[in-house]
This record gives structure tokens, sequence and C-alpha cells, in this order.
């Protein structure tokens, strides 16, 4: 409710699609934009005139470096959305651009939108009537993929919980520094500088390993990975344009067809999941192009978090069926049955470890759904992703906090060892603790007072 | 009922520290205001503590004192004992607490009372509101007389069906050897009030001859006494120092051994104490490794030999209570003049107040101090002030007055009131100001003195001394931001001899006061004009450089929350079926019905979404009351 900051949010849905826009709305929006982006050209308020469409480049303003190139526009106040100045940049689509984009607002000074927040400035500054505006609360209650909240919340179980030893520790601290402040007369210990700066610095630790998992944490940057791995004609390609509603691979009858690794991400609902279509692989083949695709095949089982391992129902097991399964070595493999429209000549039950297993027809599109499902409840529900020690920062507004707290806690070990008094030592604490609040929820002061009250024997 | 013939403008019922205050504050903005108390001897008593002030406290009495109340110079004038604390740990941390000689504070207050224009002090104990068709008319008292008011305040501190306890034994009474009040807490209840109750305790009184203070620590006064008013120039009482005596394993045992005769152990206490402040038996069963607990030991006056062991607060029986006294070192012949005990109370829970402390329920009521749910002197002086203030501004028919959480303790601890309610007895730290390095001992005047003067409660001749105070201030930072260091052979050498060697030539004087190892003591070496200027003039320009930094943020902030703060929630405004509040929520802002976003913002369990949600329906509600 600070309504005379500037905020930003990504204005598309996440994922697919061929331009993302990030908007941008406050008093500063014009000066953010001109941070980020570059026109070419000097006239025309070099980019900046209203209402105008502009083409130029985007530049992170943390270090120059390129984003992407596109369009830009500036909604002079009260002429805008929100009768705010606004701009919005246009750029291509997809997860990677549009929230390194975002990235560069928040860091050009711009806050992270609370949900519905462009739509209660609109009606704040009287833009819209009160119907348009009662959907404010639908936008804040609901969440319109209820999957991708799911395994978001799970997700974000994990990170609160140890965001929360992190709030714990904070506090403690804090309650140190505001015993030895306002009991003066009781016989509080006091503040033991070398204790107090192992403890933060351990915070930061912790904080750094946190804002770590976003910068490079597979899962959220690129998704999760599946591979398929099977034999030549085992219906790979068909598998992968039957998951991704497309035609990309070349699909033919003709064996190693498949000759470079072919990716392309989904969205199982709502969790990116990259799918890699590796070369057909085969113990005797006399292509020297092939080989190099079955090469990077092998290269890239292991860094797989998924393998779809396919076999074809329709003939027996083979000895080179059974080889992929040592190939695939420790990555956890899910069994499919491909060609299930045909009579199933195949014996599954050699093929012990597997998570799970399916029969699905690309012809007959039988078994696809299915197939989706089990890969979903593996990633969403599979301890490899969601185990204690995976608490992961998957949002920008996340990392936002983590560094700002981690920003505040280093001032606050500097102040320290200048030896500054200890009221200004607490602002800084506090700083942190209500930066970090915006995920946990707030520290009020009760909650100080009570820990002070249970650890020292206060009482004149 | 006899009705009496004077028409009051204001009525304050209580004679206690925030009665006092509530009664000046009206009488000197020109209201009619009668002071009722039960007793005319029972006026400004220390009913515990003999000390004034303390960390957050103190700033209370600077900021009353800045109102135009009464308390800080009542303390500058019977104090025997001035004391600043935590001059180490910051500029806004500091606190003046200073030892009164409890009799004169009585006596000298009561003077002050009695010989104010426009107050008439009476005896007479308050059974009932009088209320008339609806509306508060005055108040009835037990010997029969009605008197007629426009407002009406309450500060009835533990008297309201005050229930003694020592040991098993209790008895009603408001405070040692005096009566309760009764009848007027069901009065008030019935008038819708949420009564609740919170108990409070106070220690022993021992006889000093029979103390071994050779045995003991002393702790003298400050060499420099420093005042609580900004209008006082010196300290002329006699100083007297305090004692240290500790507890020890003996004292625990023995505390353990009457815990079955504990009131507070066995349940028959029903009330809720301070954490804060808890009793010595409270202190042992909590902290059982702690192998000593300390006591000041604080005289109680000059003409007195009557000492209070603070932290011993105790409602054990009367035979523990000599034994473990007299189990401590430097006590072991001491005799008890007045045994220590335990006091509920009833009290009124202030959600059902507006910040400006009139009653949401009965209009021109107003409730201060200890009813409140608060304890201690100066939380109720600042609200006894605050009430006053109100309730002859609402007599002269103007807006009343609210201070908000970044200008004034007083206004951190009213929101804490008005918005949170009290669970337990509620008692100022400088932890709950989050604005706290803003809200400072030595500032006070600057936040406040405009307030008291355009209230008529700060008299001509200081005002026109802090107004020159203040040009001062302007002139000397004017001063030290243009003045540039030439870097002299002298000046070089005192750069040198203070660790700032890489000062350059043309540095600003404020640049060089910012540097941490660098004050006013060190700059007036070399920078004679500063060595003339007055010592508050230098305190306030350095605290003002040295932490700018700082102090801009805590501005951003009061900036940023300011339109939040602003918006009035509507009395009318109706919770019920706002779309995306939860039930939970919308039972929540029926029951604390906020003044306003800020405050509805910080109860419990209100999150921002929901603070946007009703932001956005008040915004509405007032656009269709224009429309119809």
């Amino acid at each position: 409710m600070y309504i005379l900051d500037t905020i930003t949010a990504i204005a598309t849905p996440l994922g697919a699609g061929g331009i993302g826009i990030v908007r941008v709305s406050g008093s500063d929006a014009e000066s953010i934009g001109k941070l980020i982006f570059n026109n070419s050209k000097k006239i025309n308020g070099g980019g900046f005139e209203s209402h105008r469409l502009f083409y130029g480049r985007f530049h992170h303003p943390s270090d120059g470096s390129l984003i992407d190139e596109g369009m830009c526009v500036l909604m002079r106040a009260p002429r805008s959305y929100t009768r705010e100045d606004v701009i919005e940049f246009h750029c291509h689509g997809g997860y990677l651009i549009v929230s390194r984009l975002l990235d560069a607002c928040v860091s050009a000074g711009a806050r992270l939108a609370e949900p519905g927040e462009f739509t209660r400035r609109a009606f704040l500054n009287g833009r819209i009537d009160l119907a348009q505006a009662e959907s404010i609360s639908d936008i804040i209650s609901t969440s319109t993929d209820k999957a991708l909240a799911l395994a978001q919340s799970q997700r974000e179980g994990y990170l609160s919980r140890s965001i929360a030893r992190l709030r714990t520790l904070l506090i403690e601290t804090l309650a140190l520094v505001e015993a030895y402040i306002d009991f003066p007369e009781d016989e509080v210990d006091p503040l033991v500088t070398e204790t107090v700066f192992k403890k933060i610095s351990a915070v930061r630790v912790t904080l750094q390993k946190l804002v770590d998992t976003f910068n490079t944490g597979k899962v959220l940057r690129d998704g999760v990975s599946v591979l398929l791995l099977g034999l030549p004609n085992v219906g790979k390609s068909s598998l992968l344009n039957a998951l991704t509603g497309t035609d990309r691979s070349i699909v033919s009858h003709i064996p190693g067809t498949t000759r470079d690794l072919i990716e392309e991400t989904v969205s199982l609902n709502g969790l990116p999941v990259k799918i890699i279509d590796a070369a057909g692989i085969r113990s005797h083949n006399y292509d020297c192009i092939e080989q190099e695709g079955v090469r990077r095949a092998l290269d890239k089982v292991a860094a797989a978090d998924l393998i779809l391992l396919l076999i074809d129902g329709s003939r027996p097991v083979s000895d080179e069926d059974i080889e992929l399964v040592s190939m695939v070595g420790k990555t956890p493999y899910l069994l499919v049955v491909t060609k299930s429209d045909l009579p199933l000549l195949s014996d599954t039950s050699r093929f012990t470890n597997s998570v799970a297993s399916c029969y699905v027809s690309t012809k007959a599109s039988v078994g696809i759904d299915h197939l989706t499902i089990l890969i979903y409840d593996y990633f969403v529900s599979s301890s490899v992703l969601l185990s204690d020690g995976a608490a992961v920062v998957s949002s920008v507004r996340h990392r936002d906090v983590l560094l700002r707290v981690s920003s505040s806690l280093e001032l606050f070990l500097k102040n320290m060892q200048m030896d500054l008094p200890a009221e200004l030592l607490s602002l800084d604490l506090r700083e942190a603790i209500s930066a970090l609040g915006e995920i946990t929820g707030e520290t009020t002061t009760d909650d100080i007072l009570d820990l002070i009250f249970s650890s020292f024997c206060i009482g004149k | 009922m006899h009705c009496y013939e004077t028409k009051y403008d204001v009525i304050v019922v209580g004679a206690g520290h925030a009665g006092c205050e509530a009664a000046l504050a009206p009488a000197r903005m020109g209201c009619l205001t009668l002071l009722l108390n039960m007793s005319l001897d029972g006026m400004a008593v220390m009913s515990c503590n003999p000390s004034i002030g303390g960390l957050a406290k103190g700033h209370l009495v600077r900021e009353i004192d800045a109102l135009g109340g009464e308390m800080a110079k009542n303390i500058d004038a019977t104090g025997i004992q001035f004391r600043v604390l935590n001059t180490r740990k910051g500029p806004a941390v500091r606190a003046g607490r200073a030892q009164a000689d409890k009799q004169l504070y009585r006596l000298r207050m009561k003077n002050i009372l009695e010989h104010q224009d426009n107050l008439h002090v009476k005896q007479g104990e308050v059974t009932a509101l009088y209320i008339e068709k609806d509306e508060l008319r005055g108040v009835d008292t037990r010997s029969g007389i009605r008197f007629i008011g426009k407002t009406v305040i309450l500060t009835t501190g533990t008297f309201m069906r005050g229930l003694i306890h020592i040991g098993l034994i209790n008895y009603p009474g408001g405070r040692a050897g005096e009566l309760p009040s009764a009848g007027l807490s069901d009065n008030l209840k019935g008038l819708g009030f949420d009564v609740g109750r919170l108990k409070t305790g106070t220690p022993a009184r021992l006889d000093g001859r029979t103390i071994d203070f050779k045995r003991l620590e002393a702790q003298y006064s400050d060499e420099n006494p420093v005042p609580f008013s900004f209008s006082t120039k010196r300290i002329t009482m006699p100083q007297t120092p305090c004692y240290i005596a500790y507890t020890n394993s003996r004292t625990h045992e023995i505390i353990r051994s009457g815990l079955d005769r504990s009131p507070l152990y066995s349940g028959v206490i029903e009330g809720i104490g301070p954490r804060y402040c808890p009793s010595i038996e409270d202190k042992v069963v909590r902290f059982p490794d702690k192998e000593r607990h300390q006591t000041f030991i604080e005289p109680e006056g000059l003409e007195t030999v009557e000492y209070y062991p603070s932290g011993m607060s105790s409602s054990l029986p009367i035979d523990i209570q000599i034994a473990f006294y007299r189990s401590m070192e430097g006590l072991e012949k001491v005799e008890m003049m007045r045994p220590a005990y335990g006091i509920e109370y009833d009290y009124v829970n202030p959600i059902q107040l507006h910040a400006t402390l009139e009653t949401k329920l009965l209009k021109n009521l107003f409730h201060a101090g200890q009813i409140n749910g608060t304890s201690g002197y100066e939380e109720a002086a600042g609200q006894g002030l605050l009430a006053g203030i109100n309730a002859a501004l609402r007599v002269k028919g103007k807006e009343p007055v609210q201070f908000g959480r970044h200008e004034s303790y007083i206004g951190v601890m009213i929101d804490d009131l008005v918005t949170l309610g009290v669970k337990e007895p509620y008692r100022m730290f400088t932890s709950r100001a989050e604005h706290r390095l803003l809200l400072r001992e030595d500032n006070a005047d600057i936040r406040l003195r405009d307030v008291g003067y355009s209230l008529g409660l700060v008299d001509e001749a200081t005002y026109i001394d802090f107004c020159k105070k203040k040009e001062e201030i302007e002139k000397e930072l004017g001063r030290v931001k243009t003045t540039r260091i030439g870097l002299t052979p002298e000046e070089k050498e005192w750069c040198s001899n203070h660790n700032c060697a890489d000062i350059q030539k043309g540095t600003t004087l404020d640049q060089i006061l910012r540097r941490p190892e660098i004050g006013y003591e060190q700059l007036e070496e070399i920078d004679y004009i500063s060595k003339k200027l007055p010592k508050e003039i230098r305190e306030q320009v350095e605290i003002q450089i040295k932490y700018q930094g700082y102090i801009n943020r805590q501005l951003e902030q009061i900036e940023r929350m300011r339109k939040q703060e602003e918006v009035r929630i509507p009395e009318e405004f109706n919770y019920n079926n706002i779309p995306g509040l939860t039930l939970e929520v919308q039972e929540k802002l029926k029951k604390y019905k906020p003044d306003t976003l800020g405050q509805a913002a910080r109860i419990e369990g209100i999150t921002p979404a929901a603070v946007a949600i009703v932001a956005v329906m008040v915004k509405s509600f007032g656009e269709k009351k224009v429309e119809s």
C-alpha cells in the first residue's frame, strides 16, 4: 500500500508465447525505462515520446549486459491504465528473457507489484469503477493455475522453513541487542560481539546459498529435464511431438532419422519440463553422424532429471533394450511401452527399477495424458526436488528480498566492527527482519519482547 | 442525589499521575475543571517505586514537559538522585532516571493543583457515571453529590474492585491502607465496556536503620544531574545514593518453601501480571539456574527511614517475606515496615478507545492510565495529559489532537493500546518505537513544543526561549556545512592526533563531525566558535549530523507509510460481505473498529492484502456517500 513508489510485474502469462511484456507503473517509470531501454535514434525524445512504440535494445542496469531487443512504449500519466506514468517493455516470450527483464526493472529501482496492485492503483486513481475493482479481491485470493500453485506452495514450504530458521536467528540476535538497550540495570549480558558476529555471518552464508539456488538452480531456470531414450524407431520423436503438440522432430520409419538432440520445453500442469529427444541408440551403426548424436545422447543421460525409457511394445524385449537400463545408470527412469495400439509382445517384468510404467500409442493418441500425469507426479512428489535440503528460491521477488536482507546484515556487521552504538546496529537488524517479513509475515514488537522475557530475568 | 450547582467543563475521576495531568491541562486551557479523589491525602502518590524515568519512560516525561505538563518539573523539584542511563548505546536510547522524595513529590503536585486557576479539587468517590438519554452528563458520588460536567475522564488506577493479596490472605483495597472503589466498574460493564482483570505487586518497605549499608555497594547520583524539564536550569535538591544487594541460594530456598501459600501459584489470583516486573517468586521459579538476583535498595525520601528494595515484589505470606529479606547479605537484621503485596484490579480493554482516548461507546468519556491496562507513572501521566487536552478541545468544539507513532512515545503507546489492546500490564520500551532514532529525549521539545504552545499549555516566555534555541541550531547547522578547513599546521597536527590524517584541505566541518571518532569535544580544539555554543545546541547539531543517514532512512519510511496512516475508516463502515476478506479478518476488524487504515494494518493477523481490499472499499464507500 505504498502508493508513492514504482511497481513492476510481468504482464503476460509465463511460459510459451511469442511476446512477453514487462510493465512498470509509478513516478519513476520513465527514469527506469531510460536505464534499461536504448533507442538508437535521438529524435522523439530518444524513444520516450508518450504513446508511441519504439524499437531498441534492453540492457541490464547492473552490468550493462544485453537482455534482448524489442519494443518499448511510455504512457505518461494520466493517459495510462493506472493513471500513473507507465512504461511497457515488449520482448521475446519465454521464461528466461522475461524474468531477466523484470529483474532489470527491480535493480533499476522498481518494487515487485503485489497481486492485483496495478488494478488497485487504477481504482485508487479513479481510472476504473467499483465493479471492476471488486475483481481485485478475486485476483488476490485465487490463482489461475491450481496445479502450479500447489507445486509452488510445496516448494515454498521448504523455502519458508529454511527462511523461518534464519528469521529465528535474526530475532534472537535482535532480542539480545534490544535487551541490552532497554534493560540497562537488569543483569543482561553485555553484547558479545564475537558470538553475534559468528551468528550473523552464518546467516549470510545460508542466505547466499539460497540466492545461489536461484542463479544456478537447474529446476527453476530450465525447469526439469526429461530425456527420451530408446532404440531407433521405437517412437521417440512421435512421443516428443505428442507431448509438445508440435511437429518439430522429423518423424519417419527409417531408423536413425533424428540425428541431433532436439529440445522442447512444455508446461505440464504449470511445471516447466524440458524434453530432450536424443538420437536413437544402436550398438551397430555405420553412420558416423549418428554416432556423434549417440555420444551426445549418452552425455545427456547423466544430466537429465528423469529418463523416459521407451521400448517397442509390438516386439519382444531385446538384449539391446536391456542394455539401455545399464546406460541409464543412477538416473531414475520411467518405462514407456510404445505402440500400444499393436498387440503387446514385450515382457516388461525385466524393468524392475522403473519409477513407473505406462503404455502409449501416439498413433491412436492413447496413454499420453497418463504419461503426463506420471511425469508431473514424479517431480511434484519427488523427494529429489522437495527434500528439505532442496529449498529453492523460485521467484525474483524472493531473491530480491534475500539480497536486501543480506545487504542489511552486511551493513550490520560492518557497523558492529566500527563499534557503532547498539541502537544503530538494531536498525540494520530490524531492516533485515522486516525484509524477511515480506516472505514469512511480520515480526511484531511482542515477538521480540516475548523472547527477551523468556531469555532474561528482567524486572526491577 | 444532590445536584451540585457548579457545572463543569471537565470532570477528572482520580488524582493519580494520570489524573493530575488530566486535570491541569484543561484548567490551563481555560476550561472549568473538577478533580475528584477518594482521599485528598492520596493525590500524586507514588504507590510503588520511588523513581521517575528510565528507558522510554524518561522519554515520556520529556514529551509531557514539551507539551506543557507538570511531571518533569515536579520530579526536578523533588528528586534526590539523578542519573542518565545508557550513555554509550546511541543518542536515542539515552534516558534520565531520578529517585524522588515520595512525600515531597506528592505534596508539591498537590500544591500545584490547589493553586491552579479554573481547577476545583474535591474529595469524593465516584460510583457511577450520570447518563441522561444515552448522553454522558456527569458523575454520581458515594456521599450523594452529583456533579454535572460536559466531559468525564476516568483515571481509576488500581482502585476499581482492588483486591490486595498477602499470601492466602486477601482483602479489598485500592492500595495498602486505602479503600477500593466499588460500583464504578460494574457501571461500566453495564454500559458495554469490556472490563478485565490485571495484577501487579510491590515489594516491602524496609527500615533503613536495620540495613547494614557498609556491606552493600553504593550507587551515586551523576556528578552533574541532568533535569527532565527543558525549563529547569539546575537541580538543587541534595542527592543521596541507592544500594545494591543480592539474593542467594538460601533466599531462593525460602521462597520455594512458601510457594504452596502463594496466591499466584495456588491460583487465587486471576489477573495477569506484568512479565517485565515479575515478583521475586516468579523470578526464582522461571529462572531456577540463576544463582542470585540483584536488587536496588532505594531511599523513599530524605525525611524517612523507609527503603524500597526494587525487583523484590512479592505476594508470599508475611513469615516467608520476613525470612527471605533477612536471608540477604546486609539485610540480616532488617525490620519490615510495610509488607509486600500483590493487587488485582479492573481495567477496560483499550481497543474500545479512539486514539484521542475518548471511548468509542460513550461520547465525551475519556480513559487514561491504569484503567487502560498500562503500568507506570510516566505512561499514566502521558495518557492523562492527552485525555485532558482532548476533553478541553471537545468542550471548545475544536478538532482533537492525536500523535503519530513517528512523533512521540505518547503516540506509540496510545496506538499500541487502541489498536492491539492489552493482555498484560503495558509498559513502554524503546523497542516498541519503530522510529526510535527520531524519538529522542534531547529533541522532545523540537518535536512537541509547538503543539503545546498552540494549545495554550506552554507559556510565552518558555516558547520564545525554545524558538531561540531552534534558530541557533539552524544557524550552527548552516555554519558547519559551509565552514571549510584550511589545514593550517595546527589543524594538521590536530588531524593526526585524532586519527584522521586523511582529511583534505577544504573539507567542511560537518563532514568532520560525521566521523565516529570526532565530536564537538574534539572539534572545539580547532574550531573556537563552537567552544562558546550552549551545550544543548552542540548536542542537537552533533546528533543531527552524525546520524543524518539513519535519520533520513527513518523519515523515508514514514513518508511511505503516511498515505495509509491518513486514510480514515468511517465509523459506520460495514465489514460484512466484503469479497476477499476471510471471516476471521472480518470479525477482527469488527471487534477492533480501527479509525484509520494504518491502525487496521497493525492489528495482529490483518494481512497487507486485506488492508488493500479495505482501502478500496473505504474509497468506494466515500464515493457512494457523496453521490447519495
